[in-house]
């Protein structure tokens, strides 16, 4: 078993603060969901885990099985085991899909031992098919001309081929039609069990009637203010946020604009 | 105002070189009268660059002696990659100023292709190469590295694809330049006549650390009437030469001009490559990548004028700068008053991988005629560190997602060369280049 331990963690965005102590333990084997209100920190969250750029931690820590994530580069955290579906993923002209697929996967492995051709292309085509997307878009340039739901799906298929330890999703429900939803979710099923820990970011409570969670969290003002069972998830789609806020005594003064 | 220069040739000298190459009189004479305008023609002016610095004239000498290769497992390495030695069925090479190996299909002899040295050309298909040689495309009097270059041409191939002929494996060159003292004088004239196709693609390789030469080089394209020309060229000649390079096309009605040019030399460079779509629904694809590094300084300027009516030309030219190279690069649609429904579009961008590196994309539409479309698109930039970032977090080290995004930012010409060993060629000069 692994476990992503978040503690305390404060990250800001060009000097302002918008995670204020976050805490979050993660097992494999585990689904769990963030929902909470626009502009609430959840997507910083996923960028910091990720080591976006342009987000700086300014204190706290994120632990994989007690290795310190925070000092890791990025492409270190993914051969940690760290895995971000992306809300808006990159495009990348010139690039294969394919090529960029076998790139990350071969990144984790020696020198020598690449995957072989034949097996990479067999995986894939068997991944592909089962997320209902066309062989020609492996030869298409990396989410270059994809539409939203493309590029959704294209992120499921990149979790599925380089199998990570934790795979954070951002809004993956964003933008996507119920036939897609259903596709998409039926990907992160696929990888659930022994060796797989999920951490769902979404708005919507429809994504989890596909993904069932095994815990929810609700964010609010940079924090996690409420945690529960899939009931919370239900309660929130049924009666929104101002409970919460009503019970926690939260007011609306100084909402965190960033949602990016 | 005219200016004097003093030339490394003089009249009776050029003469000579002609009698003693057997050149029929016509040849000799555009010759002694090329050298005496280029001693009073004044330089080009390359936009944005300033080349009043740059030694286009000396050099050690005008030709110089190889040995000629009697079989493909003489050619050097460098060579060898970059053709497919089995199979590879018109394929000439030149050594230097020496042609050095030719071979042509006897499917292609039978249909009258000619596919032969310039040289050669000149003697045996005289009245052919009299028609198109800087007669259509390029002008001698265009300015004074026209006019020397036709004074001093000592090396090139001649193309010619008969009506109605498609050649359907591609025509084959490699101009090896292997001796530090050599200098180039290249004219490459691809002749397609009405209804024909054809693949040419040309490389330019030096396996000399130094040149002290001159390349002053020069290749037209004529396709006639609803003729097609691909046109593959990849050069990385080395350091020391001063390069001149103009590449163009003459294109009639509904003929199609696609040029993939991979532009890799380590010289200073003054390329131009324009196309004239003559005839009304002609077409020019003019894509070209290039790679500065060092200190070098380059000029490229991409043109498609249009002068038929329907014509439609598409520049692409993607350029990367490391180190302390300076680059320029022009893009020119010009479409002319009657060019009526023509469509001009151009996309540049350059990407800066060093503080000191310079890069400077000038687009430019010249508009003429109301009735038309046109557009252009333009940038310079750094590798986007989100793309970094992406690339990253699925475990790609930050030089591999580099590596990706930049041989990504090149594809364009390098998946658009006809031949597999030299697109790998490319791939791997590219590679050497932007580590």
């Amino acid at each position: 078993m692994s476990t992503l331990v978040i503690k305390d963690l404060h990250v800001s965005i060009e000097d302002k603060e918008i995670l204020k102590g976050v805490n979050l333990t993660i097992n494999t084997n585990e689904v769990h969901a963030i929902m909470g209100p626009n502009g609430t920190g959840k997507s910083t969250l996923a960028s910091a885990i990720m080591g976006h750029p342009k987000y700086e931690v300014t204190s706290g820590t994120i632990e994989i099985d007690g290795e310190n994530v925070l000092e890791m580069e990025v492409d270190e955290r993914a051969k940690a085991g760290l895995f971000l579906a992306m809300q808006y993923p990159s495009e990348i002209s010139g690039v294969t899909n394919a090529d960029f697929i076998r790139s990350a996967i071969n990144a984790r492995r020696e020198e020598g031992d690449e995957i072989s051709l034949m097996k990479f292309i067999r995986e894939l085509d068997k991944a592909m098919d089962f997320l209902e997307m066309d062989q020609d878009m492996a030869q298409r340039y990396l989410n270059e001309g994809f539409s939203g739901g493309e590029k959704k799906r294209n992120e499921i298929l990149q979790l599925m081929m380089i199998k990570p330890t934790f795979a954070i999703l951002d809004e993956i429900d964003s933008g996507l039609d119920i036939d897609a939803l259903k596709v998409v979710a039926k990907g992160i099923n696929e990888m659930r069990g022994e060796g797989f820990g999920c951490l769902a970011i979404t708005h919507y409570q429809r994504l989890l009637n596909y993904i069932t969670p095994d815990h929810v969290h609700v964010m609010m003002q940079g924090r996690v203010v409420k945690s529960g069972g899939p009931e919370l998830a239900q309660r929130l789609e049924a009666e929104g946020y101002d409970w919460i806020k009503k019970e926690l005594g939260i007011e609306d003064t100084d909402a965190v604009t960033e949602e990016a | 105002m005219t200016v004097e220069t003093k030339l490394a040739l003089s009249a009776t000298e050029v003469r000579s070189f002609s009698q003693s190459n057997n050149e029929p009189s016509w040849f000799a004479n555009l010759r002694a009268e090329a050298i005496e305008k280029a001693a009073e023609l004044p330089m080009p002016k390359p936009d944005k660059t300033n080349i009043s610095g740059w030694n286009f004239i000396e050099f050690p000498q005008h030709t110089v002696e190889s040995t000629p290769f009697n079989s493909l497992d003489e050619l050097p390495t460098e060579v060898k990659e970059i053709i497919d030695i089995e199979g590879q069925e018109n394929l000439y090479i030149q050594r230097n100023n020496t042609p050095a190996f030719i071979k042509i299909s006897e499917e292609l002899k039978a249909q009258g292709v000619i596919f032969t040295d310039i040289q050669t050309a000149i003697r045996e298909h005289s009245d052919l190469v009299q028609k198109y040689f800087m007669t259509e495309a390029v002008k001698v009097d265009e300015h004074k590295l026209t006019a020397y270059h036709a004074a001093l041409v000592n090396g090139g191939v001649f193309v010619y694809v008969p009506k109605n002929v498609v050649v359907e494996q591609p025509l084959q060159v490699v101009f090896l330049n292997d001796n530090a003292d050599a200098s180039l004088f290249n004219h490459v004239l691809v002749v397609a006549d009405s209804n024909s196709a054809v693949t040419y693609v040309e490389t330019y390789v030096s396996t000399v650390e130094q040149s002290n030469g001159q390349a002053n080089l020069i290749e037209e394209v004529i396709a006639l009437d609803n003729a097609q020309v691909t046109f593959g060229a990849v050069d990385v000649l080395a350091k020391g030469f001063t390069t001149y390079v103009n590449r163009r096309g003459h294109i009639k009605r509904d003929a199609k001009m696609d040029w993939a040019l991979g532009l890799m030399n380590d010289s200073d460079t003054i390329s131009e490559n324009i196309t004239h779509l003559i005839g009304d629904g002609s077409t020019a694809n003019a894509k070209t990548v290039v790679v500065g590094r060092g200190e070098q300084k380059q000029n490229f300027t991409t043109e498609v004028r249009h002068w038929g009516k329907n014509s439609e030309g598409f520049i692409l030219k993607h350029g990367v700068m490391k180190d302390a190279a300076q680059t320029i690069f022009n893009g020119i649609g010009k479409i002319e008053h009657g060019a009526t429904k023509s469509n001009a579009e151009q996309e540049s961008r350059v990407l800066m991988l060093s503080e000191n590196a310079r890069g400077d994309a000038n687009p430019i539409l010249l508009i003429d005629e109301d009735d038309v479309m046109a557009g252009h698109a333009a940038s310079v930039g750094r590798v986007d560190p989100i793309q970094l970032y992406y690339l990253m977090s699925r475990g790609i080290s930050k030089s591999e997602a580099e590596r990706l995004v930049i041989h990504g930012f090149l594809a364009p010409v390098v998946t658009n060369l006809p031949i597999e060993s030299v697109k790998n060629q490319l791939t791997k000069v590219i590679e050497g280049k932007v580590r």
